[in-house]
């Protein structure tokens, strides 16, 4: 690698070549505001926040998007490009609807904090800004043309990543703004509510729809028994919102923190998970076993349902009937938990925390019923929204004691914990039903293969004897990739897992802001040491789960079982065209 | 013509968007492009609705809403501006009894600026549909618009 | 002699539908002569000449040209680009409609030297007669064939496309234009990569403006060298110049470099209408300096132009004459850009509405000391920080009436605290 030697605020660096101003100071602890620039997304160099000074340059230049070169002398700060990141920011701001105090983002906004560092204190422009109509008639989403800065972070994520396309930028000068498709709602757009635009915006612009004020409520009720169920990757992401390292794991101050919250019960999603795994083994090893649909494809992602429904809905008898793990515990918390301690199901309020925006859609799925009259799910809380709580209480989250999650819903395995990183439900199945199939255990349980941030992954596996050939995909452009393959019958596959968000659940909309790549696989770690470190690493071994069978469900795809842990998908491609 | 016919000429290829637009749109007497057909246009070019929808709204040439038989384009620009004797808009508003970007109630005519359009040499000009007129006067205006409306008999 | 007909030698003296006409006229000579040089050799040709490019930034074209011979793809875009917006532009319009085959001739021999294998023309919307006559005059040129496969004879192929515009000025710019041929709104990209490594479809791609393309037959004809000594030594050969407003001759003319400004105005021009007095030129189009009259004696060349911190050499020049208040003059040139305006990046989307609203202030006589310190503070760092040449070049006329014309200003102030 040719390395490049440059002077930035009158210090001598040395980087590779091709490094862009922007990391190059970065790594020499000088860090250049920007608002568009976000790490593993395309460059976009709107925003123009991060102008630099170079010598010998008429104009300033946008550091994200200049590559460092040979003698070249930056200066990061001075007076002109100082003056020109006012103006810029003071321009933006003459275009939003400026209201930080009771803005969801307040303390937590780029556009804020970057405003406050700038020391704008007062506008030079007068505003120019219309109100628009916000868009809140979906359960996970809510977009606030108002807020938005045009800074392309969601057009990006939605349209590269997600493959999605629902958002796009339209018209052009002042008039340029982002929308769905013919100004409708997100839910008539075909959007999957993944959140992943909503993990990206700098400001208030797209944010999840925040439900603590239910949560609140249902907890100062006291005719209400209110029980939480927490997703296996809130606790390796909880901790960043509450000032602790990337990938820390916090299950124990976090069951903590929610009884203080004043949760009756703090339950464990990584137990539904093990339940998830017991009943889609066993429908995959009946799908294969008496000719069924193959490959089958998992069923636990709801931002993938939700693709699967509007873009391909060809396929649905490809995707496992299993409800999620949310699901799972939905319906045994409405059922079976009920009768166990002998309350009335209206009476309780059950609560999920999930890193995932789409959950709370997942929710209020009709479907989602036990009654057939009331949700299962109360309501769904994302990470960042737990964390909102914990703050709002005034918990001292870093001094808490480690408790452990409560029964009948509390003992977990490592193959429920691995649910929340991409390949992680295909490894969990797998361990169970090579076990089942075989009748012999695995030599080893860590299928490195299908762990990391690969688009997609492979790996086979020898089920007496056949080898079966699976793959794992996270980022719905790569389902679509194994979509398509389904839908022209040349999937060379069994079986299916699909994540919608990048990394998989950890990386979900609704897990802390700034997550990249780097954050990904910190979490990732932290998910498979939880799996490692776990006395119990497969499903099938979970005493609580077997009991559960033994005194209520009876046996996986029961009658029972198929009441409460089956679902079925609709057609909702309502407009008969790809999008 | 029907937009599956226009359609048929091109090949799908998402690079032949805008020609597509500019053809279809051409030969519709109210030059607009439907929700219906960008949809169609968008599964013809296997892009997404999106993508169509982007590009129809940063172009001037296209419209998303329904416009009058002729669309009467005057330049707002500075050539245009200084060569002219008289006021091109005001004239034409008064001729047809509309606004700039409105429509005739015989969905005639449609009334909008445009960015120059490169006549600064004989300016004032405007453009009707595909055609240009250049070095205007009020007189030459009536002429012009009368013609049109003798057309449209 | 003020004018000096090289590439306008044809204008009104054949019948541009014609291809015979053309060869005749010395027309497809010089790809002939091309065909029997090295391709480097042609480039150097272009080289010897000094021939910057005629759309406005001035970049020396040899340069693109050797760039582009330089990669090894297959596939190599020529693109020419006919888009014309700017207000006060329109001599390439005159190249199209009068000569259109000498534009195809400089692609066809741009691309043998440079290895190109496909030709675009993007012309924009608007220029409804330049689009058929190019689209009928590649027709006659296959022909003949001097477009397609085996050109003359030769291994070379080679076929040039005409595409349409659909009402942006912004898709003039390199990579708003390979956008919207691409199929897409024409929002810039960020660069580098430059177009000739990363073009129009991917490929290398080499973007001449039109009359650049219509220079390089001659360049062949009188050799680079000859080329060279017309004009200033750094600002080399002829220009066409559009020359429009309140001039009694308006139409285009084209000038060896080095012409003074007065010459064109008064001699080509031959002086104001009405005989009026002139107040002010805005040199090059709505992105160009306006100036004052006594600096008419300015001569034409890339380096003038360069000092006004824009690169705003197209060729306009339009005149403006004493009967025009300066502010609703550039009340009209800032909302040009801010209906023009992609709308990517910061400081144009959202700072053209605010140098308009500053403007209208002093339209309406309602200014302030401090308008004049924020109107020159904005339209600085809209000039410093855009991403694209748009922004960077619209807040020229401002920064230069601030310059030239800041008694009207102050003037303006003045009169607006008597209110
Ligand atoms: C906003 C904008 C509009 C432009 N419009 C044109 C145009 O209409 N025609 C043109 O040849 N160049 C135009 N240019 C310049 C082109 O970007 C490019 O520099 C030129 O086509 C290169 O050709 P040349 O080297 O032959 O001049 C424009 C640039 C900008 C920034
Ligand atoms: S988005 Fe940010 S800057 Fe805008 S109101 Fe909200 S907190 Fe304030
Ligand atoms: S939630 Fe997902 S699909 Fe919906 S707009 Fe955002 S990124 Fe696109
Ligand atoms: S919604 Fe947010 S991410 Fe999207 S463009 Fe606006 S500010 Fe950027
Ligand atoms: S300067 Fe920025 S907003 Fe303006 S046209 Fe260029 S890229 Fe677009
Ligand atoms: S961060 Fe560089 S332009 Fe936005």
């Amino acid at each position: 690698m040719k390395m490049v030697n440059l002077i930035i605020n009158n210090v001598k660096v040395t980087v590779e070549e091709n490094t862009s101003i922007l990391k190059a100071a970065k790594k020499f602890n000088m860090n250049i505001p920007t608002l568009c620039y976000y790490e593993d997304l395309g460059i976009k160099s709107d925003c123009r926040v991060c102008v630099v000074q170079v010598e010998g340059k008429k104009g300033l230049v946008s550091s994200c998007s200049t590559p460092v070169s040979e003698g070249m002398v930056v200066y990061t700060n001075s007076a002109r490009v100082l003056n020109a990141r006012k103006t810029i920011v003071e321009l933006i701001l003459s275009n939003h609807d400026v209201k930080c105090t009771t803005c969801i983002k307040n303390m937590r906004c780029e556009l804020q904090n970057l405003a406050k560092n700038l020391g704008i204190d007062e506008n030079r422009f007068p505003s120019v800004f219309e109100r628009q109509p916000i868009d809140d008639n979906n359960p996970s989403i809510v977009r606030d043309p108002n807020l938005c800065i045009k800074c392309g972070r969601c057009v990006d994520v939605c349209n590269n990543v997600q493959g999605t396309s629902v958002l796009a930028f339209y018209g052009r000068g002042h008039e340029t703004r982002v929308s769905a498709v013919f100004d409708e709602h997100l839910s008539d757009a075909f959007c999957t509510l993944c959140g992943q635009c909503a993990s990206v915006c700098p400001v208030g612009a797209i944010t999840e729809k925040d439900d603590t004020d239910l949560v609140w409520k249902a907890l100062a009720d006291p005719n209400k028994h209110v029980i939480v169920q927490v997703a296996p990757a809130v606790r390796v992401s909880l901790g960043e919102e509450v000032g602790q390292k990337i990938g820390t794991i916090v299950t124990g101050k976090m069951v903590s923190a929610m009884k203080i919250l004043g949760f009756d019960q703090v339950f464990d999603t990584d137990f539904t998970a093990d339940l998830t795994i017991l009943e889609e083994g066993n429908e995959l090893i009946h799908r294969i076993t008496n000719g069924g649909v193959l490959p089958m494809m998992t069923s636990c992602c709801p931002g993938w349902i939700n693709f699967a429904e509007t873009r391909y809905p060809d396929i649905l008898d490809h995707i496992s009937s299993c409800k999620s793990p949310q699901q799972m515990f939905g319906s045994l918390a409405k059922s079976f938990y009920p009768q166990k301690i002998g309350l009335d199901p209206k009476d309780i309020f059950v609560v999920s925390v999930m890193p995932c925006t789409a959950k709370k859609y997942e929710a209020k799925r009709t479907e989602m019923s036990v009654d057939g009259e009331n949700p299962d799910i109360d309501v769904v809380l994302t990470t960042r929204e737990l964390g909102k709580m914990i703050k709002q209480m005034g918990i001292d989250f870093e001094n808490l004691d480690e408790k452990p999650f409560d029964s009948p819903f509390g003992i977990t395995t490592g193959a429920g914990a691995i649910f929340g990183a991409t390949g992680g439900v295909m490894e969990a199945a797998i361990r169970t039903v090579y076990e089942v199939v075989n009748k012999k255990p695995l030599e080893s349980l860590d299928f490195k293969e299908l762990r990391g941030l690969e688009g997609i992954k492979e790996a086979e596996i020898n089920l007496n004897g056949t080898m079966v050939k699976v793959a794992v995909a996270h980022t719905l452009s790569m389902a679509k990739v194994l979509s398509e393959q389904v839908r022209n019958g040349t999937s060379p596959y069994t079986f299916i897992e699909i994540m919608t968000c990048p990394g998989g659940c950890i990386g979900g909309g609704g897990q802390p802001y700034g997550t990249t790549n780097k954050t990904r696989l910190d979490r990732i770690s932290a998910i498979y040491e939880v799996d490692a470190g776990m006395p119990l690493r497969k499903s099938h071994e979970n005493p609580e789960v077997l009991a559960l069978y033994k005194d209520f469900l009876k046996e996986p795809l029961g009658k029972l079982s198929h009441h409460l842990l089956h679902t079925y998908y609709h057609n909702r491609n309502n407009k008969s065209q790809t999008r | 013509m029907l937009l599956k016919e226009v359609l048929k000429k091109y090949q799908r290829k998402e690079d032949n968007l805008i020609e597509i637009l500019l053809d279809y749109q051409a030969i519709k007497s109210n030059h607009y492009i439907s929700k219906e057909e960008i949809i169609e246009i968008a599964e013809y070019l296997s892009l997404p609705e999106s993508k169509v929808c982007s590009v129809l709204t940063f172009y001037t040439f296209f419209s998303d809403k329904p416009r009058g038989k002729h669309i009467i384009q005057v330049c707002k620009d500075v050539p245009c501006y200084i060569s002219s004797q008289v006021n091109v808009l005001k004239t034409i508003e008064k001729e047809l009894g509309i606004r700039v970007n409105e429509t005739t109630q015989n969905q005639q005519f449609t009334l909008e600026f445009t960015s120059c359009i490169g006549c600064c040499e004989a300016g004032p000009a405007m453009r009707i549909n595909d055609k240009i007129y250049t070095n205007l006067t009020a007189d030459k205006i009536k002429a012009i618009l009368s013609e049109y409306r003798v057309y449209m008999q | 002699m003020i004018e000096m007909k090289l590439i306008s030698k044809r204008f009104g003296k054949i019948n541009p539908l014609s291809i015979e006409e053309y060869i005749k006229f010395d027309g497809y000579k010089n790809l002939k002569k091309a065909f029997s040089m090295e391709r480097t050799a042609i480039i150097e040709e272009v080289q010897k000449a000094y021939l910057r490019g005629r759309g406005g930034a001035g970049f020396p074209t040899a340069i693109k040209m050797m760039a582009l011979a330089k990669e090894t793809n297959k596939e190599k875009y020529i693109l020419c680009n006919a888009d014309e917006g700017e207000p006060g532009n329109f001599k390439d319009r005159y190249l199209m409609e009068n000569d259109p085959h000498q534009v195809l001739e400089g692609m066809i021999i741009v691309a043998y030297a440079t290895g190109g294998t496909k030709g675009i023309i993007y012309v924009r919307g608007e220029y409804q007669k330049s689009i058929s006559l190019l689209k009928w005059s590649i027709d006659e040129a296959k022909k003949k064939g001097y477009l397609g496969n085996k050109i003359l004879g030769s291994k070379f192929n080679f076929d040039i496309e005409v595409r349409s515009g659909a009402g942006s000025y912004v898709c003039g710019e390199e990579f708003s234009l390979i956008e919207s041929i691409e199929g897409n709104p024409g929002r810039t990209r960020v660069k580098p990569p430059f177009p000739t490594q990363i073009g129009v479809f991917g490929k290398p791609t080499l973007i001449n403006n039109v009359e650049t393309f219509s220079t390089i037959p001659t360049i062949l004809e009188i050799s680079g060298a000859e080329f060279a000594k017309i004009g200033t030594p750094t600002s080399t050969g002829t220009k066409l110049i559009s020359l429009s407003g309140n001039v009694k001759n308006k139409g285009v003319f084209e000038i060896p470099f080095g012409v003074p400004i007065r010459d064109v105005i008064y001699k080509l021009g031959k002086g104001i209408e009405k005989d009026r007095k002139l107040k002010m030129v805005q040199l090059g189009g709505a992105c160009g300096p306006i100036i004052p009259e006594y600096m008419l004696d300015m001569i034409i060349d890339f380096e003038r132009f360069e000092e006004f911190e824009s690169k705003t050499g197209a060729g306009a020049i339009i005149v403006i004459d004493e009967r025009f208040d300066l502010f609703d003059i550039l009340l009209k040139i800032v909302q040009f850009f801010q209906h023009e305006s992609c709308g990517k990046c910061t400081p144009c989307r959202e700072g053209h509405i605010q140098l308009a609203n500053l403007i209208k202030k002093f339209v309406e006589r309602k200014a302030t000391m401090e308008d004049i310190v924020s109107l020159e503070s904005l339209a600085r760092v809209i000039h410093q920080t855009s991403l694209c040449g748009l922004g960077q070049t619209s807040p020229t006329a401002i920064i230069s009436s601030l310059r030239y014309f800041r008694d009207d200003y102050i003037d303006c102030v003045e009169h607006s605290y008597k209110g």
